[in-house]
């Protein structure tokens, strides 16, 4: 078995594969890229400039987010922040910070990490450097479009999915144009197997594309407003449909690509069970799905789509649990690294959040909790736990990770990254804790009876009784902010100091 | 045998990750299950679904105590059996409406300023929710509303059943300036809607594109040519801040509820 092996590795050279406890394969991602450029005659050249600018983008946009994000929190902690200034309006600027950390920075995160692994596990260049730069700066354009259009007012008036009707269409083809290029590349590959990751990425990449266009048909009035075809019941579960799977496949498939690749290849570790991971993959990509309907439970909508929803995502625990699990315990005889390897402390705190986002979720689709955590702000608790715990400490981590390697140097400081980790958990947890306490307590004023058999609590009793929670999330949302200037500095600082090093342009002009 | 051709889950799965195409297939197949077994029958639902825009609908299962079925004219408006044959002489119970011209502006506007961002329009059937905000809301109640508003967040009230509930003069001062009127209220001043004029062009268009929706379009009998053609009259010399209010006053009023009836399916 160990001469077979052996052989495979030299006749190869591509994977030195790894066998686990139960003697199936793990994919050993320290052969997976690196390897082979450094024991190779002609070293394969990757298209990583695209790469770097989107990365570049992503902290840039890192910052915007929440920075507005802790801007609109103040608003409703504190209303003169709204200045009487329609454009900057909470209903105006909410879409804007939703947008701007999922489609701005989610999206570049995305990209990146999507052209990065994509090349390094296939050992192939993009199959077209063109295409991923008409999308870097298409992506840009529709970003800078979201920040002109959604302060003038210009919503579909559906949830995530505000941009108006022309934008959408423009989302569309550079959507498009990432996932042609994205498969594409995988199709070229030089490598037997399509990586773990890819598999995440194409899920994301087939199931957004369903979901935004059945979700945005609309019907156009001038360039400002359009109206969805779709009414009623039938708008409100597919405007679901859209939200929960934006979540599920965009936010959790396309970072648990991420988390495929960045986690072992930061640890020095094979991931822990291939066998785990084709059992999450298939389970997340065929259940997720099904979980919008929870998003709907006791609304006029028929009883069983809420209930079957509740169910699926009670059973999605599973899928989700395994996952976590698989990222975890990736560092399994490594957990030491922990201690000085500061990338990798975001990437498993990103676990443990993802595992505990994924249990408040199951949770608060149990029917009878649903009924106390709906329209409260739980809801924004339970999001943010996922946002900010899972998907942003994710990005951080994979963000170091690769601008070390795009840039072929360490990082200005190291210290820096374990101050911007600690500043970014203490700025998660209080605002998600501010979140859980403030939405149990407003679903338990609004149910609440006096003696009498009347509502114990006006609506606006409870409104007041929020305030102190704003002020706490606002101020959890400006700590997680600061982190970010943290890392921005940090990044500049490093890639200046390559530049320098190397005596060129860091960030090249387009190749 | 090199390790490349070990097969470490199953031959499906391994045939699969080698394959570029068969890997899109599969899981192009895999995501698209669960919305269509979740959305499809919805529009098949025998209220809300599929109406012609003739003014015909399906049988309903709403039935009163005695089992006997709720006609759906009693629910929604149908100007044919109904002795009010206009939106302009259509008296709350007559059944789901469409909007008028002046509300359909109200409408945008309260799109625009992304008010179901804090405010949900869809009332649960719970005690609590019945004792603070009226009868639950039904399928019905927002058939015509193209982009459902029903919200996902209360971080004001709900506003369903808002409507008839506070006079249109409460209703100025509370959305030019809220804190006038609920001290502790966290709402931005929307006294601006006051000094815009509606835009009549966009509503005319509006009225006539609902007319056009391929599903639950609003029945031509209600928007008839002559509605449409007097529509720009209605909205002369009104504002945006007359249009919120016209919509918000037209909320949840419609249906004429009964004891005892289960509105739900």
């Amino acid at each position: 078995m160990i001469a077979r092996l052996q052989k495979a590795v030299i006749r190869d050279g591509r994977f030195t594969l790894t066998f686990s406890v139960d003697n199936h394969r793990f994919f050993n991602l320290l052969s997976g890229g690196d390897t082979v450029e450094a024991t190779k005659a002609t070293p394969v050249k990757y298209d990583m400039d695209v790469v770097r600018w989107f990365t570049i983008a992503a902290v840039i946009y890192a910052v915007v987010g929440t920075l507005i994000g802790v801007y609109v929190a103040s608003e409703l902690a504190w209303p003169f922040l709204n200045f009487d200034i329609p454009e900057i309006t909470f209903g105006r600027l909410r879409p804007l910070h939703t947008n701007a950390v999922i489609f701005a920075f989610g999206g570049c995160v995305l990209m990146a990490t999507g052209y990065y692994i994509v090349q390094r596990t296939g050992q192939t260049k993009l199959w077209s450097n063109k295409l991923a730069w008409f999308n870097f700066w298409g992506w840009n354009l529709i970003i800078v479009l979201a920040v002109i259009t959604l302060p003038l007012g210009l919503s579909e008036g559906k949830e995530y999915a505000e941009l108006p009707w022309w934008v959408d269409i423009m989302i569309a083809v550079v959507w498009l144009s990432f996932g042609l290029n994205h498969i594409m590349t995988t199709a070229i590959r030089k490598t037997s197997h399509i990586y773990v990751s890819n598999w995440f990425t194409m899920g994301m990449i087939v199931m957004i594309t369903y979901l935004h266009v059945v979700n945005s048909l609309a019907i156009p009035v001038d360039m400002a407003t359009s109206y969805s075809i779709y009414s009623g019941v039938q708008d409100a579960m597919i405007q679901w449909w859209w939200g929960h799977n934006a979540v599920g496949f965009y936010l959790t498939g396309g970072f648990l690509g991420i988390m495929y690749y960045f986690i072992p290849k930061q640890s020095g570790r094979p991931v822990f069970s291939y066998r785990l991971s084709v059992l999450h993959f298939w389970t997340l990509t065929f259940g997720y799905v099904w979980l919008g309907a929870h998003h709907l439970q006791y609304t006029a909508l028929p009883d069983w789509t809420g209930s079957l929803g509740a169910a699926v995502s009670l059973a999605m625990i599973i899928p989700s649990w395994g996952g976590a699990m698989n990222g975890m315990m990736t560092l399994s005889g490594a957990w030491d690294k922990l201690r000085t390897d500061y990338i990798l402390r975001f990437l498993v705190t990103a676990m443990a959040f993802y595992a505990m986002s994924t249990f408040d979720g199951p949770v608060m689709a149990i029917k009878t909790v649903n009924a106390l955590s709906h329209y409260t702000d739980w809801t924004v608790g339970h999001v943010h736990a996922g946002a900010l715990g899972w998907m942003s400490m994710i990005s951080f981590g994979a963000i170091y990770h690769m601008v070390k390697k795009l840039w072929n140097t360490e990082m200005y400081s190291e210290k820096l990254v374990n101050v911007h980790f600690w500043i970014a958990l203490v700025g998660a947890v209080t605002y998600i804790v501010a979140m859980w306490v403030s939405g149990i307590m407003q679903g338990l004023m609004w149910r609440d009876y006096d003696e009498f058999g009347t509502l114990t609590y006006t609506f606006v009793e409870s409104v007041s009784a929020m305030h102190p929670y704003y002020v706490m999330r606002a101020v959890g949302g400006a700590i997680f902010n600061l982190g970010t200037w943290i890392m921005l500095f940090n990044v500049v600082m490093t890639v200046r100091q390559a530049s320098a090093v190397r005596g060129v342009n860091a960030v090249p002009a387009k190749a | 045998m090199s390790d490349h051709d070990h097969i470490y889950s199953t031959k499906l799965q391994d045939k699969i990750e080698r394959n570029t195409l068969l890997m899109f297939v599969f899981t192009a197949v895999a995501v698209a299950v669960g919305g269509i077994v979740e959305i499809v029958p919805l529009f098949y639902l025998p209220n809300t679904g599929m109406n012609g825009g003739d003014g015909t609908y399906n049988n309903t299962q709403h039935k009163d105590l005695q089992g006997k079925v709720i006609p759906m004219d009693k629910i929604i408006w149908n100007p044919t059996t109904s002795e009010h044959k206009t939106l302009a002489d259509w008296q709350p119970g007559d059944g789901v409406r469409p909007y008028t011209a002046l509300e359909t502006a109200g409408r945008q506007v309260y799109i625009r300023e992304g008010c179901f961002l804090c405010h949900s329009q869809m009332i649960r059937p719970f005690r609590d929710e019945k004792d603070r905000y009226g009868h639950y809301s039904i399928a019905e109640e927002s058939m015509y509303d193209h982009t459902y508003q029903w919200g996902s967040k209360r971080t004001g009230p709900d506003i369903a059943r808002v409507g008839g509930k506070y006079s249109d003069e409460w209703h100025r001062k509370h959305l030019k300036y809220p804190r006038d009127v609920v001290p502790e209220s966290v709402m931005p001043n929307f006294f601006f809607l006051e000094k815009n004029p509606v835009d009549t062009v966009k509503t005319v268009k509006t009225l006539e594109i609902m007319t056009k929706m391929p599903f639950n379009p609003v029945p031509t009998t209600i928007y008839t040519p002559a509605y449409i053609a007097g529509a720009a009259a209605e909205l002369d010399g009104k504002t945006e801040m007359d249009a919120v209010i016209a919509y918000l006053q037209s909320l949840g009023n419609h249906v004429k509820f009964e004891k005892g009836v289960n509105y739900r399916d």
